[in-house]
């Protein structure tokens, strides 16, 4: 699965590694590269949302959908600066099963001078409907114009 | 006239709401949240800690932390209203308030459909607030707004609408 995404240099990984709430949430990323991203988040109990149900609170979810559309932005291309989300809008499918990990998966389907339009997914793995999506734009890091 | 006795278990009421709703997210407390109100309308704080950065650059907070922060204050704002006001009349006719544990019993958090989040600004390293805004109840739905500020509450640096399911409620 992914393996058609090439790796990201060492350091937009490791930016996004050591983001100091990417660990406090234990995000990992899995794949990078190429205007593409997929991370991953275990399940914890100091994430749940309603203790009645042990799902995961959609605020988790979208700390997830944000930083893997992130870091795709930042593989689109020849960075040149850093990027910040200006809108992100996420759809809720259903409640992802407790106990599972969390997969995200972004991919940037246009990349402007001046802004970069992402969407992403969040599975868990149990059905085929994903947990959540995501539709994002953020600050291009691009000076040159790309498409 | 109402009675003090009978204003006193209305507050009484949502001090205890609140308590309850807080007590049933826990990433509420992971966060460090803490919720106090004015009348029918909540205010949110979230203290900053180290692990709340998302661009050490700058430094600003992660836009999960942000986005976390609003759906939160959202759903809180958005389930004590509807928790007040189905039992407002209630209190006010009884010369009692609603015991702790009925609260807990009744009291419901809604799910959400969809959050769209506008970050205007970085977040500063800095605590930060959040008031949220019930623009409609209807039978099934709800649409709810939110803005978080650090210093001005007239220069929100993010805010949020989103649509919860209120017909299980």
């Amino acid at each position: 699965m992914n393996e058609d995404i090439p790796l990201a240099p060492n350091t937009v990984q490791e930016f996004f590694m050591n983001l100091p709430f990417s660990k406090f949430l234990g995000l990992t990323l899995d794949r990078l590269g190429g205007g593409k991203a997929v991370m991953s988040m275990p399940y914890q109990k100091k994430l749940i949302g309603d203790s009645k149900t042990g799902v995961i609170h959609g605020g988790v979810v979208t700390t997830l959908l944000d930083s893997c559309c992130g870091a795709a932005v930042m593989t689109a291309g020849d960075p040149k600066f850093s990027t910040a989300t200006i809108d992100l809008r996420i759809d809720y499918m259903r409640p992802a099963e407790p106990k599972r990990v969390i997969v995200a998966e972004a991919k940037c389907y246009r990349v402007t001078s001046s802004v970069v339009f992402v969407r992403a997914t969040a599975q868990d793995g149990t059905k085929e409907i994903p947990v959540a999506t995501a539709t994002g734009a953020f600050t291009s890091p691009f000076s040159v114009k790309k498409t | 006239m109402k009675s003090v006795m009978k204003i006193n278990g209305l507050d009484l009421m949502r001090k205890r709401a609140l308590k309850s709703l807080i007590k049933k997210i826990p990433f509420c407390n992971t966060l460090g949240i803490k919720v106090d109100y004015l009348g029918d309308e909540i205010t949110a704080h979230l203290p900053f800690k180290e692990e709340f950065i998302g661009n050490p650059a700058i430094p600003a907070l992660h836009g999960g932390v942000i986005g976390s922060f609003l759906e939160i204050t959202a759903i809180i704002q958005l389930s004590w209203t509807f928790f007040i006001k189905n039992n407002k009349e209630e209190v006010l006719l009884r010369d009692d308030t609603i015991s702790k544990s009925d609260i807990a019993k009744t009291i419901k958090l809604p799910k959400t459909i969809d959050i769209t989040i506008d970050y205007l600004h970085s977040g500063l390293p800095l605590e930060s607030f959040a008031r949220a805004s019930v623009d409609r109840i209807g039978r099934r739905y709800a649409s709810v707004s939110a803005k978080t500020w650090q210093t001005d509450p007239g220069k929100p640096f993010a805010k949020a609408s989103g649509h919860f399911v209120v017909s299980k409620f």
